[in-house]
């Protein structure tokens, strides 16, 4: 086990290793980081002095080293639009990533579980029918086209909500929450529902299949034989039983709603970390790149290192086998 | 005289004519709509040029005092435009049918280059196994938990960072096309060394190797011929998949830009529109885009069960 666990932390560094060699040549290669930080007309000796604060005349090797350093800080640099450190701007933006992930996940998992055991009980009737063929529509429509379609009816069309933008929101200290105000429910629910989805019709499929197959079971057979309730037998012990793969799936996807928070943010101007690397590719402001790139470098290591523990504390093959 | 038994002795198309594969493309009404359907829009990229009714990268041809027509079917509509025009004036059928020949294009060349990756990687991790293989596949699992779509936008937005500003926009079809190729090829890899390992055990490639053939051309001649099937798939649901990341990434503006746009950067023109009203400019290119998805989907699925009976 210690053995197993050793090796898929030196994997994990190595990973690392390889991003923050990608966003430090990024921030190296990427223009010239003196102009970038004052402007064309600065005069001589103040570009000297900068180049000699930012270290830019030492070997590559050294530079590298310093960069890893400063990262392992929490020290991307000023960017160079905003002209403030990057951890900070990244810290501002990340409730609302965080907030808009929490909601759709719930979302997905409330609806997507609930239609997913109604789906797998009722096979046939139209309700079911229904739900599954616009669960396939729902999955090969792309993501900004469902986003695009839901601002147009709710908020061009009925005006029921905005059409973009995060409002009401309250202070905790440096968590900014929209999740206490009205007006800030209103401003979610749409970039909530559209990142929400792609994972819906995944759990809801899973759940459906799994159910399925556990209706076939013995134990369902002796438990209706036993005169329980439809009810019981239902949620009791076959959705009980559909559930282990069911959290498997959902701690992976996790990443997945980071990854399509992106695009959502982008469509909806949600002020969140996605949205904040898309305006910064934009303007090539690189300390931002670079350290949104890092972000999510670590999101996806721990959540597979997690995962995988996971998987070997479940199922003893995994630690004797060459995992 | 003749001992040959009949398959030995028909031409290809003949043996195609008596398959499985086109019997049951045959009984699949839903199969056969997606590829004709397909076929129309593969057709249609293709000579765009000649269907499009006006050129839209023709300045001449292009006035302002045609902008923002509505479709010519909708009150106030202009009969010369028949799905209405944008805002510059241009019609928006034309720009549609050159759109999607951008789409297809770049989707084609991008699933070309992860299934040219995939292939070559997978042939050989399976085939030379040891340490190569080792890697490669570790590389692979990686990059397989990052979702595609979320790496296509990484890799494109540090691609577009290098390039100097001035031809940003020139390059930006190949950086698109790049990003997407480099994070689709792990599905190709891992499927192509799987079949790989499967066939090596069999008796032709043992004879080809006792014969003294070289390894490349064990792998290119024989190896390869072999494990296309599950790649040939896997490459047509990648289409869908490609041409949905392209239409995104133009969507998010760091993509194809507007001056040449795809079906994604239309929409994202029109979107801007959409407040005020103007619902043609992006309705018409999303309606396009999600019809070519759908089709080069459904008759992907069906290739999948027509191809693997086992997975139906």
């Amino acid at each position: 086990m210690l053995a197993f666990i050793a090796r898929r932390l030196a994997q994990s560094i190595l990973v690392m290793a390889v991003v923050s060699a990608v966003a430090f040549s990024l921030f190296n290669f990427v223009g010239d980081p003196v102009n970038n930080m004052v402007g064309q007309d600065a005069t001589r000796e103040r570009r000297a002095e900068i180049r000699l604060q930012l270290g830019l005349d030492d070997p590559i090797p050294v530079q590298y080293v310093r960069f890893i350093g400063n990262m392992l800080q929490g020290d991307f640099g000023v960017s160079y639009r905003i002209k403030q450190p990057v951890d900070q701007l990244i810290l501002e933006r990340l409730p609302a990533t965080l907030e808009l992930v929490f909601v759709s996940a719930i979302i997905s998992l409330v609806v997507g579980i609930v239609a997913g055991v109604y789906t797998g009980i009722h096979r046939n009737s139209w309700i079911s029918r229904s739900i599954l063929s616009s669960s396939l529509i729902g999955v090969s429509l792309p993501t900004f086209i469902i986003g695009i379609a839901l601002i147009y009816i709710f908020a061009v069309h009925l005006r029921w909500l905005p059409s973009s933008g995060r409002a009401g929101t309250i202070d905790f200290g440096w968590w900014k929450t929209s999740l206490l105000s009205l007006e800030g429910w209103r401003s979610i629910v749409l970039p909530a529902i559209t990142l929400s989805l792609f994972q819906l019709t995944m759990i809801l499929r899973l759940v459906r299949a799994e159910m399925m197959e556990v209706m076939q079971t013995d134990f369902i057979k002796f438990a209706r034989a036993r005169g329980l309730s439809e009810r019981a037998i239902n949620y009791g012990h076959a959705l009980r039983n559909t559930l282990v793969p069911v959290i498997t799936i959902i701690g992976l996807n996790i990443g997945g709603l980071i990854a399509f928070s992106v695009i959502t943010e982008t469509v909806f101007q949600w002020p969140g970390t996605g949205l904040m690397f898309i305006q910064a590719v934009d303007f090539v402001d690189v300390p931002i790149m670079s350290a949104y790139l890092v972000f999510v470098a670590i999101l996806f290591v721990v959540i597979n290192l997690v995962v995988d523990l996971l998987y070997a504390a479940v199922d003893p093959r995994i630690r004797i086998g060459n995992g | 005289m003749t001992n040959l038994t009949p398959s030995q002795n028909t031409t290809r198309f003949a043996r195609f004519m008596d398959s499985d594969v086109l019997h049951s493309f045959l009984r699949s009404p839903s199969a056969m709509i997606a590829a004709f359907i397909t076929l129309i829009f593969i057709l249609a990229a293709l000579f765009a040029p000649l269907l499009a009714p006006y050129n839209p990268f023709d300045p001449s041809q292009i006035s302002l005092w045609d902008g923002k027509l509505p479709p010519s079917f909708a009150e106030g509509g202009d009969e010369r435009f028949f799905l209405g025009t944008d805002n510059q004036g241009r019609d928006m059928l034309s720009t549609i049918l050159y759109g999607g020949r951008l789409s297809i294009i770049v989707g084609l060349a991008a699933v070309f280059l992860g299934m040219f990756l995939g292939v070559t990687l997978g042939i050989v991790s399976g085939y030379l196994g040891g340490t190569f293989d080792a890697v490669i596949m570790r590389i692979a699992d990686v990059q397989l938990t990052i979702p595609g779509i979320l790496l296509a936008i990484l890799i494109n937005g540090i691609g577009r960072a290098f390039l100097p500003v001035d031809i940003r926009d020139e390059f930006a079809i190949y950086v698109v096309i790049i990003a997407i190729g480099l994070s689709d090829w792990p599905q190709f890899a891992r499927i192509t060394r799987g079949a790989t390992l499967v066939e090596a055990n069999k008796e032709y490639i043992a004879s080809a190797r006792v014969i003294g053939l070289p390894s490349w051309l064990i792998m290119m001649r024989h190896l390869l011929p072999n494990v296309l099937r599950p790649v040939l798939v896997l490459a047509t649901l990648g289409l869908a998949t490609a041409i949905i990341s392209e239409a995104t990434l133009s969507f998010l503006g760091q993509g194809i830009p507007p001056t040449t746009p795809s079906l994604g950067t239309l929409i994202r023109v029109g979107n801007e529109f959409l407040f005020s009203g103007l619902w043609w400019i992006t309705l018409f290119p999303a309606i396009a885009l999600v019809i070519l998805v759908f089709s080069v989907n459904l008759f992907g699925d069906w290739l999948r069960d027509a191809l693997n009976p086992k997975l139906r």
